[in-house]
């Protein structure tokens, strides 16, 4: 074996911010081969993104960093700012998560990439490097790249703008490229587009890859091996088949198992990880996952576990498989059954659930919302329309849940805005429980809307963080007239019931959790006993291990109380799991609805293939198996008029249709129809099993 | 881009027309301009005090819209801003003292963007070290002090510079030694030293409140993922900082830099009469305690194209450095 291209020893990193100390990376050694693709995975707070930028040496400077960190055997430590510059976007590149902000914005995208290109080649003339910039543009996948690296990067999307990261880190050819959750912030289909673009340029630099991400779907695919990282450590590296098929560390049995699949069947229960993990600002002296581990011994605390290499059956270790557990020989060896470690938990008992009633509590019929795009100061003139939601039926039945997705800029948001506005909709109907919408005054309005209730997205800016849990909580009654001394018995029910304790009503909201901090967003609504609740990406900001937890929470809540969810999420997996009926949303229509298993199982648009294929499965050998149907380029504006089907301009189908065939698409607007048991607006629904997912 | 300057510049005509007619009537309603001729001795007799106002257009019997009627045409036809009472026309005294005061204000202006600039930048890179610290609360402390007492402690400076060198190094009386003879250079050297201590006056108090501006606008910058970019391509940190930095916090700059250009001439007022400076600062100052209304409203109508080309000058550097507001 050749000498590693990255070879890091001993890595710690200490924070150091008001006299308090933040131990954030402890004692980390990984070594990155030529051409190998590392994933390092683990939640927020976990140390993976600042033990990468120790390496670049893009700390600030309250970090202590110390251990050794070796590129081609060149110590990067010892070297000051000047010589690293020479390293960096040379010999090591990296992309960052949140391609909004990485980009300068007064520079057009051409421009950073000549940048790029003439730090490190002062002999390049302008001319050339541009000539280059545009040649890397084109590599990435960039239509028009002559045109667009003259544009600024407020004019690319994100997928986009990530697309000019990448040409931005492989402008030098870098041995290695560090990739900080280069999808985390994009959609599913373009989040598949550009790991495409990211395993295309690495195959095409010959450059090893260390992806830095919390989702395990998106190592499955590509990493060669994966490492695991909590509470500022690596707890278990292995190669990914057997990271993915023998994990030892509970910890990443509890993270693989608490993962919703797309792969599974949607009946089974999430396996929470309850807690959370511990704040670096003292040295745990145990194992620091014990407190959430459920086959904590007490041996466990007796110092923190070294990570060892895991011996195989015949008792030779293993090089490539180490972890960080004193029980890892009994879980390998099997008479600690992973199941085990984290049992599924039951679902609610049978004389617990809330009686069932076949009515319809929400209904939408062509739902229209339209937004006047206007131009000029003084003498405003319509110059287009946003067709934010154009034309959107739905129908939401008493205890079940209604699961709508779509890519971001779909009509998602817009549509629940309208629903929960209860004002009637600019054209067609809303009725909730049976009453149009249209037709209500103040005083009803006020009534209905105890039955309709919202859960936020981010649980952190939904709270206001100058009230108590029990003030936040109690709000939405003392809009209804409700006294204090009974708001505050609810209040103590509600916690409960949300699995909080009750004596939390004094603290507040930052004092908590992400998980804990929803899971009072959740009470908030349910405060008031609503029929309906509508839920709004309620999970997308929770860690992967604290999802399950508040999803199988939702589960429990519908059961008991009878409630009717309308669920919001761009997360494929997390619908499949959870909801009855799915609808697909695609600029402002809705492209396919119908049974949440016959849509997963056998979809029919061409749109609802493409978003099922591009979701990654946690599974390595699912993954590699099979191929992706790529949607071309972004979604379009909604300001865009497209003739016929709106679809047919990234429709994989549309492409392959012959020229006979595609007129249809081109001049006739797909309506809804029934085929194969549930709704689809395309032409050519019946064929579409021609796209090979 | 031109539609829009042109569009602004309606505006701003519009603008400059309602201060200047505002200027006008308040300074009409308000000054009493025969109070000039009035207790002398020997008395002057009140119908020649009348002619005097008469002529000048500045008699408080004829009602005020009146006057103003007979102003505006005699700008609008003859460019004329009247007369002021010394019998000087106003346009005249404004061409003549304006070249003073902008010549005072250009370098103090450009003098105290650059160095408060670089400041904050400092300041904002080497948060809550020494450096930043001094800085912080030197600017604070020029902030408190009147410009005035400023330009006194410079003035007393200079008199122990000269007195400690025997020689009249640092002139700051006036604009120019009077009466100097000899050739081109001579003269301007002159004219330099007597502006050292002006200039120096008003760029401390500018540099103060740049810097902290600056400051608070680098700090949001310093953090952005773009710098962390910049590097991780290769720059190093002090290059990042300039190339990307500093020219993303100029953005808001630019609004600031435009608009306090159109009213330093306030602050200038006072450094103007401290070094006997013959600029426009001192003339409003004069204009107002001689009841002098032609001059006054001549003076607002001054400062307010000032302004308004400040206001238009900002846009447009706006839009030059943030791509994002081009139309």
């Amino acid at each position: 074996m050749t000498d590693p291209v990255l070879s890091v020893r001993n890595l710690s990193v200490t924070f150091n911010a008001n006299g308090r100390r933040v131990h954030a990376v402890r004692g980390v050694s990984y070594d990155v081969q030529r051409g190998e693709f590392l994933g390092i995975v683990g939640e927020s707070g976990s140390g993976k993104s600042v033990s990468s930028l120790a390496v670049m040496g893009l700390l600030p400077s309250s970090a202590t960093v110390e251990g050794e960190i070796l590129f081609n055997g060149r110590s990067l430590l010892d070297l000051n700012d000047r010589e690293l510059s020479g390293i960096r976007g040379r010999g090591i590149s990296m992309i960052f998560q949140d391609p909004l902000s990485a980009l300068t914005p007064v520079y057009t995208v051409g421009q950073q990439i000549v940048e790029a290109l003439r730090l490190h080649d002062r002999a390049l003339s302008q001319q050339a490097a541009e000539k280059r910039s545009i040649e890397l543009l084109k590599i990435v996948g960039i239509p028009h790249p002559e045109r667009r690296a003259k544009s600024f990067p407020h004019e690319f999307s994100g997928g986009m703008r990530q697309r000019a990261m990448i040409a931005i880190s492989i402008a030098n050819d870098p041995q290695l490229i560090i990739a900080d959750e280069p999808t985390t912030a994009l959609d599913v289909t373009i989040q598949a587009q550009i790991l495409e673009v990211l395993q295309s340029a690495k195959d095409l630099t010959g450059a090893a890859v260390v992806l830095i991400t919390h989702d395990l779907g998106v190592v499955a695919g590509n990493a060669d091996d994966v490492a695991v990282m909590y509470a500022g450590r690596i707890v278990e590296k292995a190669p990914v088949l057997d990271l993915f098929r023998r994990p030892v560390m509970p910890y990443t049995i509890g993270l693989l198992r608490s993962m919703p699949n797309m792969a599974s069947a949607a009946s089974e229960r999430l396996v929470p990880l309850e807690g959370r993990p511990p704040i670096l600002t003292v040295v745990p002296t145990g194992c620091p996952f014990a407190p959430r581990c459920p086959a904590a011994i007490a041996e466990c605390l007796d110092g923190e576990p070294p990570l060892e290499l895991v011996k195989n059956g015949a008792g030779v270790p293993d090089p490539t498989r180490a972890v960080a557990c004193i029980r890892h020989e009994e879980i390998e060896d099997g008479t600690l059954a992973r199941d085990e470690i984290f049992p599924r938990p039951e679902p609610v008992p049978v004389e617990l659930r809330a009686p069932q009633k076949r009515e319809t509590v929400l209904e939408l019929r062509d739902m229209q919302r339209h937004f006047p795009l206007t131009r000029g100061a003084v003498f405003k003139r319509r110059v287009g329309t946003v067709r934010a939601v154009d034309g959107v039926s739905l129908q939401l039945e008493a205890g079940q849940t209604l699961g709508l997705v779509g890519e971001s800029g779909c009509g998602k948001t817009t549509t629940i805005m309208e629903i929960l506005e209860l004002a009637g909709a600019q054209q067609g109907t809303i009725s909730v429980n049976g009453i149009d919408t249209a037709t209500l005054n103040r005083t009803d309005r006020r009534a209905l809307r105890r039955d309709i209730q919202v859960v936020f997205q981010d649980p952190m800016a939904s709270l206001d963080p100058r009230m108590t849990v029990e003030d936040i909580i109690g709000e939405p009654l003392t809009v209804h007239d409700v006294k204090p001394a009974e708001i505050r018995r609810k209040v103590a029910e509600i916690l409960q019931l949300v699995g909080l304790e009750p004596s939390f009503a004094g603290r507040y909201a930052h004092e908590f959790s992400g998980g804990q901090r929803q899971r009072i967003g959740i009470a908030r609504a349910l405060i008031v006993e609503p029929k309906i609740l509508v839920l709004d990406e309620p999970v997308s900001a929770l860690d992967v291990s604290v999802q399950a937890g508040v999803i199988n929470l939702l589960e429990d809540l519908k059961d008991r109380l009878g409630l009717s969810y309308l669920f919001v999420a761009h997360d494929l997996a997390v619908i499949r799991h959870i909801a009855d009926r799915v609808a697909v949303m695609y600029l402002g229509r809705i492209v396919e609805s119908g049974d949440a298993d016959l849509i997963f199982s056998d979809p029919r648009h061409p749109y609802t293939r493409a978003l099922l294929s591009a979701v990654p499965v946690p599974d390595p050998e699912i993954e590699r198996s099979r191929s992706r149907i790529l949607l071309a380029g972004d979604l379009p504006s909604p300001t865009e008029e497209i003739t016929g089907c709106n679809f047919r301009t990234r429709c994989p189908l549309y492409a392959m249709l012959p020229e006979a065939q595609r007129v249809r698409c081109e001049t006739d607007d797909p309506a809804q129809r029934p085929v194969a048991g549930r709704d689809v607006a395309c032409h050519w629904a019946e064929v579409s099993e021609q796209l090979v997912a | 881009m031109l539609g829009f300057i042109a569009r602004r510049i309606v505006n701003y005509v519009i603008l400059a027309s309602i201060a200047t007619v505002l200027g006008y009537v308040l300074a009409s309603a308000t000054l009493n301009p025969a109070a000039r001729y009035l207790g002398r001795n020997p008395p002057i007799p009140e119908a020649s005090i009348n002619s005097i106002l008469n002529d000048l257009n500045i008699n408080p019997d004829t009602p005020i819209l009146e006057r103003l009627g007979i102003w505006i045409t005699g700008l609008i036809t003859r460019g004329s801003l009247g007369q002021s009472v010394t019998g000087n026309e106003v346009t005249a005294d404004i061409v003549s003292r304006a070249g003073t005061s902008l010549r005072l204000l250009i370098i103090g202006s450009i003098l105290g963007a650059v160095i408060g600039v670089a400041l904050g930048v400092w300041g904002a890179v080497r948060q809550y070290r020494a450096s930043d610290q001094v800085i912080t609360y030197s600017s604070f402390a020029v902030l408190a002090t009147p410009p005035f007492v400023v330009a006194v402690l410079l003035m007393i400076g200079a008199t122990n510079v000269n007195r400690a060198s025997g020689q009249q190094i640092i002139n700051f009386t006036g604009e120019y030694t009077a009466g100097l003879d000899g050739g081109f250079w001579v003269i301007f050297g002159d004219r330099l030293v007597h502006l050292i201590l002006p200039t120096i006056s008003l760029t401390i108090g500018a540099v103060a409140l740049y810097s902290r501006y600056q400051r608070s606008a680098m700090l949001d910058v310093l953090s952005a993922d773009y710098i962390r970019t910049a590097r991780a391509k290769g720059r190093t940190r002090g290059s990042a900082i300039v190339r990307h930095g500093v020219r993303v916090a100029l953005i808001p700059m630019s609004t600031f830099f435009a608009y306090s250009f159109g009213t330093i001439l306030t602050g200038a007022t006072i450094t103007e009469n401290v070094f006997s400076w013959h600029g426009m600062g001192e003339y409003l100052l004069q204009s107002v305690t001689s009841s002098d209304i032609n001059a006054v409203a001549g003076t607002i109508l001054f400062t307010s194209i000032l302004v308004l080309i400040a206001g238009t000058l900002s846009d447009v550097v706006y839009a030059a450095l943030d791509p994002r507001v081009r139309v």
